[in-house]
């Protein structure tokens, strides 16, 4: 059979010597990083002016595989870090890749308060429900009553509805996809690049090794079933009555698109004010 | 409370072996927050708490920090503590690791020996546990899966000690012995009650009794305090030596204390190690010996409190001395080399770093045999270099 193309087309994104990437079969993050190539693709970002950051976990390793300026953090601190870059050189466009536990657990206080801050930056949160690259433990997004292998008997902590913090904290901009909804989820990666100030994205992905076997989602596919049949797309609802329990729908859309000043504006404008 | 549990022989991981020590000494309280390679242990000890075994409370908390700081305060409410962590883990702790020691909270806290960033890597590597010198905590290395479960039960006997009152951390390397399984005979629940009497802490945090710890403090007391803790940290020395004499006569395996004489008694050369490399020397050491050489060997077990008496007095018998190290304090040397030149000063040998196996690289009998070459020689003619980056690119030796 004739080889019809010898490089894929997004290959050029992609730092090739680092493929195949470590992620599992079945696993959600290959579609979102698709998903995030093809929105690079679709906006003029310039790829000189685009940092990438990661924290520490499964996530954590897609700074290392987009070809442009990157850097993969220690656990938690891959918002401090963009915050760094951004208040360095504001003409970056600054964005934080990682995980729910390195976001919201270990460096959950880096994410309230650059969002209460409104640093101009995109976080794409992939929330696979547990920590995955440590062998699925329980974590702060683990829905009520999800096996972890930390919680074999169902958990009893109530889990972040990370839209919900995101929003509260002050995001402009706030919206949540599964990995099946690669069309949505690509045209919503596009407008948190284009938006100024801070944006969040929450993809919901599927993690067949570590928490899908655990949670009668053994598989990727059946795991993209469920996301199908439970998925419901409410655009502009109150984030806080999006939480994610077993059994019923996910909501999922676009929840915040608001205007703020952000905080290198606001920086300036107090310069400007305190001259005169 | 646990359940009985009968003694046994498993084939068994580190990390198992550092979970099921902990699920013996009966601890009360454990919070910890996974990393590789410690996060086995916690999770060993949760499929414990699940199953029952043991009705310790056990929470996943949000970080490292949070880990320390929980064990902190449930250890000065009274509880018996455990937890777990390695490289960034243990650097988050830092904060804390300086808390439980000046409160004289007897923390047990096993320690993956992992690389510490940057660049990030998982495995091998003491540069996580050796920048704790100071912390307080009273720190070992481990040489084998049986050693980790025997000191973990040890730790609490040392650390709970009237005269101690000091955190410990028990150190393991990562993935050489952590995701490893060898043989490992574990003694029984009841034994172990025997040895470990139940935790008597020293003062509790008490509703009825009401008492403020580790309040601001003016200037008036912090030095005597600092005091304290040196000396305690100094005591730990004897205790140390005595509670391995007692597990040697209750379980029939002795550690000799804080470090570990082989075949040193009409050495001519002495090599230092620590950690899971000893295994690999004692091998060289054997083969070295059948060709007539003299070299002889210590196994370094306690960092903290530092052996400086023990390993001078081994010291002054031979005519080259070299200390093995798995970090390097840039600038200077390795720390066990550091610490080591400071406890032979004033005699007259030439002492020597051997820096091999940093990043996980792994340590063969070829690396041991090189440091010993080198050391054979320095007893001839006095020796260009100090520090040997053995196995190293760029570095001729």
């Amino acid at each position: 059979m004739e080889i019809v193309a010898k490089n894929h087309p997004l290959d050029k994104y992609l730092r090739t010597d680092r493929i195949p990437h470590i992620w599992c079969p079945g696993c959600g993050l290959g579609t979102v990083l698709n998903c995030f190539l093809h929105a690079l693709e679709e906006t003029d970002i310039d790829l000189k002016n685009l940092a990438i950051v990661s924290g520490i976990g499964c996530t954590g390793r897609v700074a290392g595989y987009i070809n442009v300026d990157s850097y993969h953090t220690t656990h938690g601190r891959a918002i401090p870090f963009a915050t760094g870059l951004k208040l360095a050189n504001p003409k970056l466009k600054v964005v934080v890749f990682s995980g729910d536990g390195d976001l919201f657990a270990i460096g959950g206080n880096h994410f309230i308060h650059a969002a209460r801050r409104n640093i101009d930056m995109t976080v794409i949160c992939v929330n696979n429900y547990n920590y995955g690259m440590t062998g699925g433990q329980l974590g702060p997004t683990t829905p009520l009553d999800a096996r972890t292998t930390t919680s074999p008997y169902g958990n009893i902590e109530h889990p972040f509805n990370l839209c919900h913090v995101a929003a509260a904290s002050g995001a402009v901009y706030v919206a949540r996809w599964t990995a099946l909804h690669v069309r949505r989820l690509k045209e919503s990666m596009k407008e948190a690049l284009n938006k100024k100030g801070f944006s969040f994205i929450e993809v919901i992905a599927s993690c067949p090794t570590t928490y899908g076997r655990r949670n009668k989602m053994p598989t990727g596919l059946e795991t993209m079933k469920y996301y199908k049949e439970h998925s419901v797309i409410k655009h502009g609802i109150d984030p806080s009555k999006a939480d994610i329990e077993i059994g019923k729908d996910i909501v999922v859309g676009k929840f915040v698109d608001i205007e703020k000043p952000t905080f290198d504006e606001a920086v300036h404008e107090l310069i400007k004010k305190a001259r005169k | 409370m646990i359940e009985k549990l009968p003694a046994k022989k498993m084939v068994i991981t580190g990390d198992y072996a550092a979970a099921y020590g902990a699920l013996l000494c009966d601890v009360d309280v454990v919070a910890a927050y996974p990393i590789t390679p410690q996060t086995l242990i916690v999770e060993e000890f949760s499929t414990f708490v699940n199953d029952g075994i043991t009705d310790a409370e056990f929470i996943m908390v949000e970080s490292e920090h949070s880990a320390m700081s929980a064990c902190i305060a449930a250890q000065a409410a009274g509880a018996r503590t455990f937890t777990a962590t390695s490289s960034q883990g243990l650097a988050l702790m830092h904060e804390m690791l300086f808390v439980a020691s000046a409160l004289r909270l007897p923390v047990v806290m096993a320690v993956v020996n992992r690389t510490l960033a940057a660049p990030i890597g998982i495995w091998c590597e003491h540069n996580d546990s050796m920048p704790e010198r100071d912390s307080g905590w009273i720190q070992m290395s481990c040489e084998d899966n049986q050693e980790v479960l025997d000191m973990i039960i040890m730790a609490y006997k040392i650390g709970e000690n009237k005269d101690v009152l000091l955190p410990v951390m028990p150190c393991l390397d990562a993935f050489i012995l952590s995701h490893t399984v060898e043989p490992v005979e574990a003694p029984s629940s009841d034994e172990v009650a025997e040895f470990l009497p139940k935790y008597e802490p020293q003062a509790i945090l008490d509703p009825d009794k009401p008492m403020a710890i580790g309040t601001f403090t003016p200037p008036e007391y912090i030095q005597e305090l600092r005091y304290q803790t040196h000396v305690a940290m100094e005591k730990a020395k004897d205790v140390i030596k005595k509670v391995t004499k007692e597990f040697a006569s209750k379980f029939g395996r002795d550690y000799h204390g804080l470090i570990e004489e082989y075949r040193c008694d009409d050495a001519d050369v002495v090599l230092m190690t620590i950690g899971t490399v000893t295994g690999t020397a004692r091998e060289v050491v054997d083969e070295l010996r059948q060709k007539g050489k003299k070299v002889g060997l210590i196994k370094l077990r306690f960092y903290r409190p530092f052996p400086a008496e023990e390993i001078r007095k081994i010291a002054e018998n031979v005519e080259a001395f070299g200390v093995y190290d798995r970090a390097i304090s840039y600038g200077s040397g390795g720390p066990l080399f550091i610490e080591t030149r400071h406890a032979l000063y004033g005699l007259d040998l030439p002492v020597l770093n051997f820096l091999a196996g940093l990043g996980g690289r792994d340590v063969v009998k070829g690396d041991v045999e090189k440091m010993y070459e080198i050391l054979l020689k320095a007893k001839e003619e006095k020796p260009k270099e100090e520090i040997y980056w053995i196995g190293t690119r760029g570095v001729e030796i």
